[in-house]
């Protein structure tokens, strides 16, 4: 056990012994949610960052590179400007409803973060049905996207809300039939098991074609589920503007925005762990090392979010009867007939072991 | 079959595309075709021929050569150019002759369409390069471009 | 209203939204105003006028020579082509020579505007359909050509480098080189175009079978340029009446016979590569000579009504003018291009998506000054 790790274990113990066991706990719970909202708050600003830092490179251009070194503040600046801004809004809209839609967002992007296992000992919420937990939680998003469109009053944001419901119900499929059959394999739903399985061989060397169709199967279902190009439905600037989020402006607005990053975050991180391995290392080469962990969850999670902004940068947008005959067409058949295969793999015990 | 063959093929034009955008990606230090623009002050030379705004050249000894013909300001379709003129004593003749008195140019009017400079016979204004032009009082665009005390050339005349 | 009752509580109703004037994909101050169904689109009405700047009127009291340059602020993307139109027009009407060397370099200088004026389109185009990349992949080339305007004419959009008589001033000791420099460049980067876009299987399935146009209605609508030749309405005025030094080049003219979106696509990319044939096979040879007639300082065109038509990079532009021997003309007529292609928009978007109408329209290729003039 490292110092790093140990000091968790210090305050557990040290809370325990002073307080009661009850408020001890709601005391810790309270520090963990801190913890994590101080975290992904600045990690969404770097994501933003990375993101435009990336799409400049694509795009032949440099990218943000004025405010602190090489522009690393630059999201900084720009979350305290529209932390400053006005909040406007429509005179006809829903007041309660429109205030509620983007706390729905940012909050059931936060909650699916605590499931998520960073390395072997930070984890904040390691529940034996962490797969589908995320699964739920995920879907609660568009919740806060439909109320966000349909009470700001603006037929545009209308159009967008309606495209995102139907886009999220659909992929919610995809994604979750694509970690089932993983599941298959590991037998458990549980996210440290999962990833303690792995230990004989990354998922998706394991289960080798079906896992690698599931891969892809996840990482399509998965850019649509965060709403991004070549899915951005909700928003496609140019044929709606600015989406669901037209009336929505200041910190409202940037909890969307801090959202969607939050979200392809996420679905990097599950792809991460359930596909590659989470915080193990490549052949354990630094497995006597637990905190490098994080380094090697980090790392696999930002080279698939990069891959996420990759497809962004390169694609044309599908139009939205596209988008579900691409679902329901092609991605949920090839998943059934996929998770047969993977059973049948498991079953006659093909899968590859080290 | 074409089922599969569909995926296929579209996977495939997929890859190509991102092959186009990774490959840019990867080249992005040397092919960034931004200019950094109020950096490169120094080295920023814009073209010879730059349509910036009209400027009058004088010589060391502040004389310029417009005789006061009034051609650019009739040819100027936008009303750019207002030429305030007088008759002075010419020392040598001894005869009244036309001479300017001031040079208006309105550069917030102007379209650049280089009408003035083209129907110019004594080449006595010409294309200046500097195009930053932002002012806090529409009046600076307002400019007298003959300086004050300035007299013709000698010689332009003729 | 029409709606449609199926039950009680649940109505079916129709709504209309106004696209623009402030709307990405209007491209401009155009405002469409759509009659939708959920996402289908029933009517699709254009509402003209927010860019009307009288060009047509204030030509009536302008001199000839100043008529050039107001052409400069219609089609702001093929800003060359449309003064040639008015110099072709006031040369023909005073029956002037002019120097081959002149008619060399309009054409040289008229389709790279044309190239331009595409890559722009290009880019927007990828833009219009999601892919936001293409949008700096095409400005990087069409940046190329602005160096060579900027450096030969003065200017990077509104050039006003064509005066009646010829050429403001003879081209720039450095344009070849560079004009040879773009070839070689674009020839290497244009196939990427194709890989980037235009065999996307995205792009493809966006485009292919949308906001098809046929032959009769092309004609009847008066489409002109790429709209129409996509349609297989043969129509290149570069080819049935050549103007500058078009007659003395080889060059196949763009011809599809879908009429959807994707051969209006296809078109302008075969044009790319059809300019840039004509601008490799002249620019090795431009004559020595004059770059200029000189002419009266005050142009008078003969009593009479005269007509030149061009192909800009829109399509046909026409300029009519009634002259009564005056220094201005009576009236002055422009044919735009960008008019009649948005007049067959209702036509060929009605039945589509939002995504399509979109897709349809930015390969119209409107320039809203062009239209509202």
């Amino acid at each position: 056990m490292t110092t790093a790790l140990s000091i968790t274990k210090n305050i557990h113990d040290w809370l325990f012994s002073t307080m009661p066991e009850g408020v001890a706990s709601i005391v810790e719970m309270t520090l963990i949610a801190l913890v994590y909202l101080g975290i992904f708050s600045v990690a969404g600003l770097f994501l933003v960052l990375m993101e435009r830092r990336v799409a400049a490179w694509f795009q032949l251009r440099i990218g943000p590179n004025r405010v602190g070194f090489q522009g690393l503040l630059q999201t900084m600046a720009d979350a305290l400007k529209l932390l400053s801004k006005e909040l406007t809004g429509t005179v006809k809209a829903d007041k309660f409803l429109y205030n509620l839609a983007p706390y729905f967002v940012i909050i059931s992007s936060l909650m699916a973060l605590a499931v998520i296992p960073f390395t072997k000992d930070f984890h904040a919420f390691d529940i034996n049905i962490g797969i589908f937990f995320l699964i739920a939680i995920s879907s609660i998003g568009v919740i806060g996207i439909l109320l966000g469109g349909w009470s700001s009053n603006n037929k545009f944001a209308l159009i967008g809300a309606m495209r995102s419901g139907v886009q999220t119900i659909s992929y919610e499929l995809s994604i979750g039939l694509s970690l089932l059959t993983m599941v298959l394999i590991t037998e458990t739903l549980q996210l440290s098991e999962i990833v303690e399985v792995q230990k004989n061989g990354w998922l998706i060397v394991q289960g080798h074609i079906p896992a690698i169709i599931a891969f892809m199967i996840f990482m399509i279902a998965g850019t649509a589920e965060t709403n991004r190009a070549p899915f951005d439905m909700a928003e496609a600037e140019s044929e709606l503007g600015a989406g669901f989020h037209t009336e929505y402006s200041g910190m409202k607005f940037a909890y969307f925005f801090l959202a969607e990053f939050i979200n392809m975050f996420i679905i990097a991180a599950i792809a991460a762990t359930v596909f590659f391995g989470g915080w193990l290392s490549p052949f354990g080469i630094t497995e006597s090392i637990p905190l490098l962990g994080v380094f090697w969850f980090l790392a696999k999670t930002l080279t698939l979010v990069f891959l996420m902004m990759w497809f962004r940068w390169t694609f044309p947008r599908l139009r939205v009867d596209q988008l579900l005959t691409l679902e329901w067409k092609y991605l949920l058949p090839i998943n059934l007939v996929n998770i047969v295969i993977m059973a049948a793999v498991v079953w006659l015990n093909l899968t590859i072991n080290f | 079959m074409s089922y599969f063959s569909d995926i296929y093929n579209g996977i495939k034009t997929l890859l190509t595309g991102m092959r186009v955008t990774g490959k840019y990606f990867l080249t992005s230090r040397k092919g960034a075709i931004t200019q950094q623009y109020p950096d490169n002050r120094e080295t920023l030379k814009m073209f010879d021929r730059f349509r910036g705004e009209v400027i009058m050249p004088h010589d060391e000894e502040n004389q310029h050569r417009c005789t006061g013909c009034q051609k650019c300001e009739i040819a100027c379709p936008n009303g750019t150019i207002e030429i305030i003129w007088d008759r002075g004593i010419d020392e040598e003749t001894g005869k009244k002759k036309k001479k300017i008195d001031q040079f208006v140019y309105h550069l917030s009017m102007c379209t650049m369409c280089g009408l003035c400079i083209d129907v110019c016979p004594t080449d006595a204004i010409e294309w200046g390069q500097n195009f930053e032009n932002s002012v806090y009082d529409r009046a600076a665009l307002t400019r007298v471009l003959n300086e004050p005390g300035s007299k013709l050339m000698p010689g332009v005349e003729d | 209203m029409e709606t449609t009752t199926v039950n009680s509580n649940f109505k079916s109703e129709k709504y209309q939204i106004n696209m623009g004037p402030q709307h990405p994909a209007t491209h401009g101050v155009l405002n469409l105003l759509l009659t939708i169904d959920g996402e289908i689109i029933k009517k699709v009405e254009p509402d003209l006028g927010y860019i009307h700047r009288s060009i047509e009127k204030m030509c009536e009291r302008d001199s000839y020579q100043q008529i050039v340059h107001l052409t400069d602020r219609m089609d702001y993307l093929s800003s060359n082509i449309n003064n040639e139109a008015v110099c072709l027009t006031v040369e023909k009407a005073l029956q002037l020579a002019i120097p081959e060397r002149v008619k060399v370099i309009r054409t040289i200088i008229g389709e790279l505007t044309r190239i331009s004026s595409h890559c722009l389109w290009w880019g927007v185009m990828g833009m219009d359909v999601g892919a936001l990349t293409t949008y700096f992949y095409g400005f990087r080339d069409r940046e190329m050509i602005n160096d060579i305007m900027e450096e030969t004419c003065g200017a990077r959009l509104t050039m006003n480098y064509n005066v009646p008589g010829g050429l403001m001033f003879d081209i720039h000791p450095n344009f070849v080189k560079r004009v040879k420099d773009f070839i070689a460049h674009f020839k290497t980067k244009l196939p990427e175009f194709d890989t980037l876009l235009t065999e996307n299987i995205i792009f493809q399935k966006r485009t292919k079978g949308i906001g098809i146009l046929t032959r009769e209605d092309a004609i009847s609508f008066g489409a002109s340029g790429p709209v129409a030749r996509a349609s297989g309405y043969s129509c290149d005025v570069r080819k049935y009446h050549p103007y500058s030094a078009l007659d003395r080049v080889t060059f196949k003219e763009a011809l599809r016979t879908e009429g959807d979106t994707f051969a209006r696509y296809s078109v302008r990319i075969q044009e790319m590569w059809e300019s840039l044939s004509i601008v490799e096979q002249l620019i090795d040879n431009i004559p020595e000579g004059e770059h200029r007639v000189k002419t009266n300082a005050v142009i008078k065109l003969p009593k009479g009504e005269f007509y030149q038509k061009v192909e800009t990079a829109r399509g046909e532009l026409g300029v009519y003018v009634i002259s009564t021997g005056t220094k201005s003309p009576y009236r002055l007529k422009f044919r735009s291009p960008g008019f009649s292609n948005l007049s067959l928009l209702n036509h060929i978007a009605v039945g589509g998506k939002i995504g399509d109408l979109v897709a349809t329209m930015a390969t119209l290729d409107l320039v809203i000054p062009d239209i509202d003039r």
